[in-house]
């Protein structure tokens, strides 16, 4: 993401002598009007330009926002991480012992623990399964595609809440629809929204029908592919699967390993669904313990249930510091591993 | 710009490009898009079935909501439930909050973001580089970081307990519109800029009167995602709204589940008809959007 960035603004640069070029020209149109407002200006603000002037005013709502709700809360965040806050008394200093306190908690290892499995277990499947319907959906010709494409994004408009709702009668260990389907060929299905050992799995299962971003996305990536490489291939002999292989994986391995990170990094912040089914009804909870507590969820009651803003606060800084590690790698590997065509053509 | 980069290039009006024959079939081409159909066909089952029975469900009477789950038509129907579940819950009063939340919301993130982009687009200024920096910088910056100071923040301004924290922090733009707007309004040729300005349009002018028709496509992405992003959050009214008349409709939904599903007094169809009163308008919102909901996702790669 940040290279397309880079080779944006490296591109624009020529536009920009262009732009700057012309600009030039108009400016002498108005000079008349900027010299009387700026000239006097100028001599006391230092030699700031008068577009740059306005060029601030445009961005000023951003700034703003940068300082109170971005940056600001940010480093407050990692101030706040080294403190006891309850909100009721001021903040007091604290150490490194919120830090400390994570190592220890067994919450945070299972919290920890429930985030990785889930991650790990939605990412690839999640991924392979958009794959193989981004590649039928672009056999099919137009409009078909379409349409099914249309039905696969629809799951995807349904509230997460909803979804979690829909998904505590679809699981239903006693008789929900989904055991009611695997009972069709004699198998008994788990207790998937009460048994500690299948919570995590059910929780998986939900998750694979929020398919249409990545499909629409890998679908937009092979739509991209020449048709003139595969069949070029395919005159030299290479079969089906060689062609994916050589041929479209490297194409579309921008696309593909894009969606790999915004799965991972939204996987890791998973909140919505999971809390809207096992959390908030005590009595529910008791029987299954921590066996759906999410990262961000257990994030959550620590600073607006239990009010402990410090320990909240250390608790995102951990996450944000593994969020940015995993961009980072975004970054470095990904440039490294992806296949981008304009290199190879200036190249 | 010879960029490759999917969320970019990929959604570029005009570059869905024309490879819309149907592919070269080495098996014969009737037997192999039969083969396919079948598999989507299949596919769209999967997908759609969960709605048939959440709607379906929802028509039927409390005993029969898990009864013969794959019949697609209820028996015995009970449209009652609908009217049951507005006496039950305050319903209309939560989908009038999320629509004007909502449309605050898509409303000042668009404008915003789009009067940012613009200064992006149009200017050529020292720092320019390092403040778009703090653009895409932010774009991977975790809500979950911010939520405790952000939260403070409305405090000490004495807006929690109410549906301003909601939006308003909106009222300064947000990364990802923000770029898609800039990318898109760098598209705009350059001579329409100062053609205006050689006759005396000032800056605001030409965003007002230029930037902002030309983006409308952009605009409509930026706004019906914010619409949808809005429509979705529970955490946000989880944290700020205790007063059930100030709720949203996920946030109402929640309370719905908590007090219907489980419990001493279970009313499944109660549950079931308010995910079916929350999820409907977003439906339908997405098939007078489809074009720029797809679009969308397939520049920013927002869900």
């Amino acid at each position: 993401m940040k290279k397309g960035a880079e080779e944006r603004t490296s591109g624009e640069k020529g536009a920009a002598e262009k732009g700057a070029a012309s600009g030039a020209a108009g400016g002498e149109a108005v000079a008349g009007k900027a010299a009387a407002e700026g000239g006097r200006r100028a001599g006391r603000a230092g030699r700031v330009r008068p577009e740059t002037r306005w060029a601030y005013v445009f961005l000023l709502p951003w700034l703003i926002g940068l300082v109170l709700f971005q940056a600001g809360p940010m480093l407050a965040s990692l101030a706040l991480s080294f403190t006891d806050y309850d909100l009721i008394g001021a903040p007091e200093f604290a150490g490194t012992a919120n830090y400390a306190r994570m190592t220890e908690d067994p919450k945070v290892a299972r919290a920890i623990g429930n985030t990785v499995v889930y991650t790990l277990l939605h990412v690839p499947l999640a991924i392979i399964l958009a794959l193989a319907l981004a590649l039928v959906l672009n056999r099919i010709t137009g409009r078909a595609a379409g349409a099914f494409r249309t039905i696969f994004y629809l799951p995807s408009m349904t509230p997460y809440v909803a979804v979690g709702v829909l998904f505590l009668f679809l699981l239903n260990g006693q008789a929900g629809m989904v055991n009611a389907f695997l009972a069709l060929f004699g198998v008994e299905g788990p207790q998937w929204t009460t048994d500690p050992d299948w919570i995590l799995m059910g929780i998986v299962l939900m998750s694979l029908w929020n398919l249409g971003s990545t499909t629409i996305i890998l679908f937009a990536a092979l739509r991209n592919v020449p048709r003139e490489l595969s069949e070029a291939a395919m005159i030299d002999g290479a079969g089906a699967w060689q062609r994916f292989r050589a041929v479209t994986l490297p194409m579309i391995s921008s696309a593909l390993f894009f969606v790999v990170i915004i799965n991972t990094i939204s996987s890791l912040q998973m909140f919505d669904q999971v809390y809207t089914m096992f959390f908030g009804n005590q009595i529910a909870q008791q029987s299954y313990g921590d066996a759906a507590l999410f990262y961000v969820i257990y994030l959550f009651q620590q600073a607006f249930q239990f009010l402990h803003m410090g320990y909240a606060s250390a608790l995102a800084w951990v996450l944000f510091v593994v969020i940015a590690i995993i961009t980072l790698i975004q970054v470095k590997v990904g440039n490294r591993l992806v296949y981008y065509e304009a290199e190879e053509h200036a190249g | 710009m010879t960029t490759t980069e999917p969320i970019t290039s990929a959604g570029r009006p005009g570059s869905e490009r024309a490879a819309r024959d149907p592919a070269p079939d080495p098996a014969g081409r009737g037997t192999g898009k039969v083969f396919f159909l079948t598999v989507l066909a299949a596919a769209s089952v999967i997908f759609l079935y969960p709605f048939v029975w959440l709607v379906v469900a929802s028509l039927k009477p409390r005993d029969r909501t898990f009864t013969d789950p794959f019949l697609p038509w209820p028996v015995p129907f009970r449209p009652e439930n609908y009217v049951a579940v507005w006496d039950a819950a305050p319903m209309l009063t939560w989908l009038v909050n999320t629509v004007v939340v909502g449309v605050a919301a898509a409303l000042t993130v668009t404008l915003s973001s789009a009067f940012v982009a613009f200064g992006f687009a149009y200017f050529r200024f020292p720092g320019r580089g390092i403040v778009f920096g703090s653009v895409l910088a932010t774009m991977m910056l975790p809500a979950a970081v911010t939520l405790v100071p952000t939260f403070l923040i409305w405090n000490a301004a004495g807006l929690t307990g109410t549906q301003v924290p909601l939006w308003a922090g909106n009222l300064f733009g947000s990364a990802f519109y923000i770029f898609l707007l800039r990318q898109f309004l760098l598209g705009v040729p350059r001579y329409v800029f100062e053609a205006a300005r050689v006759d005396g349009a000032s800056y605001f002018d030409l965003f007002w009167r230029i930037a902002l028709p030309l983006s409308r496509p952009a605009l409509i992405i930026a706004f019906v995602f914010e619409l949808k992003a809005s429509w979705f959050d529970l955490m946000k009214p989880l944290i700020y709204l205790q007063d059930p008349a100030l709720y949203t409709l996920p946030r109402g939904l929640k309370a719905v589940v908590d007090q219907f599903y489980q419990g001493g007094d279970p009313k499944w169809e109660i549950v079931l008809a308010a995910s079916v009163v929350t999820t409907l308008p977003l439906i339908v919102i997405f098939f007078l959007g489809q074009r720029y909901f797809v679009q969308g996702i397939a520049t920013t790669g927002r869900r």
